[in-house]
């Protein structure tokens, strides 16, 4: 169970970045530091809200409202640097969110300091719970369902309703989607701080059950990376089940195998990328 | 790409006499500048002149410092001249089943898979402990130069003494060589590939083969950068081979210039001095180099070398590939 809570966490991490990736074709490097961000303002508005005497039942609102309102540095990022590099060569795009991973690093590490910070044991108030032989905390149950219902809307938001149908338009084939009317420059800026927002919201919910460290962003990524090369790139099912597979077969390789943890999944993903560089759900062409 | 002779002179003079001016702590700058600059003159191989951007190249600078890590503690080998040779040849030998399958995709599919495998690289260093040191690493030991051992220098009279002019020498070595391989009919290969690899194929170029061969040009030069690069440290750890490092040795080339030839060495030169500079004063250089970096992608793709170019308006400036 510890895997699927992982591959939840980490779905919403890949969501954001398939999203982006899908619309904007541009490979989000940061999407691991927006998660830290996630972790750190969770960190922050859960200590500020029972500093101020509030129910330590409730945390979790102000862990959500915290990582979705932290989400919206999307915004900012996208209009201030992303939005000037859209007709470059995608090396220089991949490069301006290295940038990116740099700065937010060490704002995080201004900001909060370079020492980990948690929560406390606040998650373990919701109790435990006996899910097929082992003991869960209910939390965990919460943060997947949570996860799922966000694949469900993502689904429905992408496929049932008219701003799902220009993201799609525009992820197809941009110049047809400009000269049928679709305000691209309105899509991106949405696309990217929804995209911003999945990622820092995951690392909100992560937050309770571990601990905000400086370097989590920078060890997320590659494992997000891995969920979307195996799911496929731009794909939302892909990450789902991409982050199915890395989640529970690194807490399958822990428990086996330690020393294998990791170098399973890299090996897991050159094999897709070298056999099926689509991935198992990816559409675009390599 | 033209660099007028007087000013190479200059430089060559400037770094022979460094050493006898300049304060000790700024020679032992030089020492992972010159390391980079190896490094880098490799990828820019790769990354300007065959158009191939790797995000895993980090995987070879490990190698090579590993090799001399493993070399001088485990082996009893202590010259450095053999050290470089094995860690060059221990990159190539790395490189040439990685390359082969890398070379066969481009772009954004390319960079995934060389970050694949200078992750599966680094899990290795970091996981197996008894092999590597794991997370800690490994010692390098003082290596002998020319036969000789140095023994009664002190260990920063030892670097910024005989190893300076030895990396100096080894750097001088590598540009030379890479001069020669970016203008023979190979470089020119490389570059048409870069420029219209379908036009290559058609005029009877093996695209991979020469997209492999130039791969493992690059790793060698990382290789033997990476050796170089562990002796002033005296130890290597897996973050050589993490791939932050990977995303810095983009960085350096963009920062001095990739579409010139002596734009990477300016890139780490400004990168090693820069980085000092903004530690000195201001323990974040994260973010200012973020900043920089952000700055020069959008403002600036040209790098330094394109500043300089078009501020002396001696070429038109080279724009970016797009």
């Amino acid at each position: 169970m510890g895997g699927v809570f992982h591959a939840a966490i980490l779905f919403l991490v890949a969501a954001g970045l398939q999203l982006v990736f899908g619309v904007q074709k541009i490979f989000n490097l940061a999407c691991g530091s927006f998660y830290a961000l996630g972790a750190y303002t969770g960190v922050a508005a859960v200590g500020y809200f029972i500093g101020r005497g509030g129910s330590p039942a409730l945390f979790i609102v102000p862990l959500v409202l915290g990582g979705l309102a932290v989400g919206l540095v999307g915004f900012v990022v996208e209009r201030g640097l992303l939005r000037f590099v859209y007709d470059r060569d995608e090396t220089f795009q991949l490069l301006l969110t290295f940038a990116l991973v740099l700065m937010l690093e060490d704002l995080i590490r201004m900001t909060w300091g370079a020492a980990p910070t948690s929560t406390g044991g606040l998650y373990l108030g919701y109790g435990q719970a006996h899910v097929l032989g082992t003991v869960v905390p209910v939390y965990n149950l919460i943060v997947i369902a949570a996860s799922l219902t966000i694949a469900l809307a993502m689904g429905w938001l992408l496929t049932r309703t008219a701003f799902g149908r220009i993201v799609r338009a525009a992820a197809d084939n941009r110049e047809m989607a400009e000269a049928l009317g679709v305000d691209l420059r309105r899509v991106y800026a949405r696309v990217f701080t929804l995209g911003t927002m999945l990622g820092t919201l995951g690392g909100a919910l992560v937050i309770p059950a571990t601990a905000a460290m400086s370097e989590m962003g920078i060890e997320l990524i590659v494992e997000a990376f891995a969920v979307v090369v195996i799911g496929g790139l731009g794909s939302m099912r892909g990450a789902f089940v991409g982050a199915l597979v890395v989640g529970v077969l690194r807490s399958l390789a822990i428990a086996v195998y330690p020393e294998l943890e990791m170098l399973l999944i890299y090996l897991i993903v050159i094999a897709v990328l070298l056999w099926r560089p689509r991935g198992f759900f990816g559409a675009a062409a390599a | 790409m033209r660099a007028p002779f007087t000013v190479l002179a200059a430089v060559g003079a400037a770094l022979l006499v460094l050493p006898q001016f300049a304060a000790p702590y700024y020679v032992t700058l030089m020492l992972p500048f010159m390391a980079y600059a190896v490094v880098l003159l490799g990828f820019n191989l790769l990354f300007g002149y065959t158009g191939l951007v790797s995000f895993g190249h980090a995987l070879f600078i490990g190698v090579g410092a590993y090799t001399g890590a493993v070399l001088t503690t485990r082996f009893g080998v202590r010259q450095m001249e053999v050290v470089l040779l094995a860690a060059g040849a221990a990159a190539a030998v790395v490189a040439a089943p990685v390359g082969a399958l890398c070379v066969r995709y481009v772009k954004i599919y390319f960079g995934m898979l060389t970050l694949a495998f200078g992750m599966v690289f680094y899990t290795f260093l970091l996981k197996f402990y008894r092999l590597t040191g794991g997370d800690e690493g490994m010692r390098m030991l003082r290596p002998s130069l020319l036969g000789q051992e140095w023994a009664g220098f002190s260990k920063t009279a030892y670097l910024i003494g005989p190893y300076y002019y030895f990396s100096l020498a080894v750097l001088v070595l590598a540009t030379g060589i890479m001069w020669r391989i970016v203008g023979s009919p190979f470089g020119l290969c490389l570059k048409t590939i870069r420029d219209n690899p379908v036009k290559a194929e058609s005029l009877g170029l093996s695209v991979p083969r020469h997209r492999w061969y130039a791969f493992m040009v690059s790793a060698v030069y990382a290789g033997v950068g990476g050796a170089l690069l562990a002796t002033p440290t005296g130890n290597v750890d897996p973050t050589l081979a993490y791939w932050t490092q990977s995303g810095n040795v983009v960085f350096m080339v963009l920062l001095g210039g990739f579409s010139s030839f002596f734009g990477p060495i300016l890139g780490a030169f400004a990168f090693i001095f820069l980085q000092d500079a903004v530690m000195s004063v201001f323990p974040y250089w994260r973010l200012v180099f973020g900043a920089v970096l952000a700055a020069l992608v959008i403002a600036a793709p040209g790098g330094l070398m394109g500043l300089i170019g078009s501020i002396a308006r001696r070429s038109p400036f080279e724009a970016a590939r797009s």
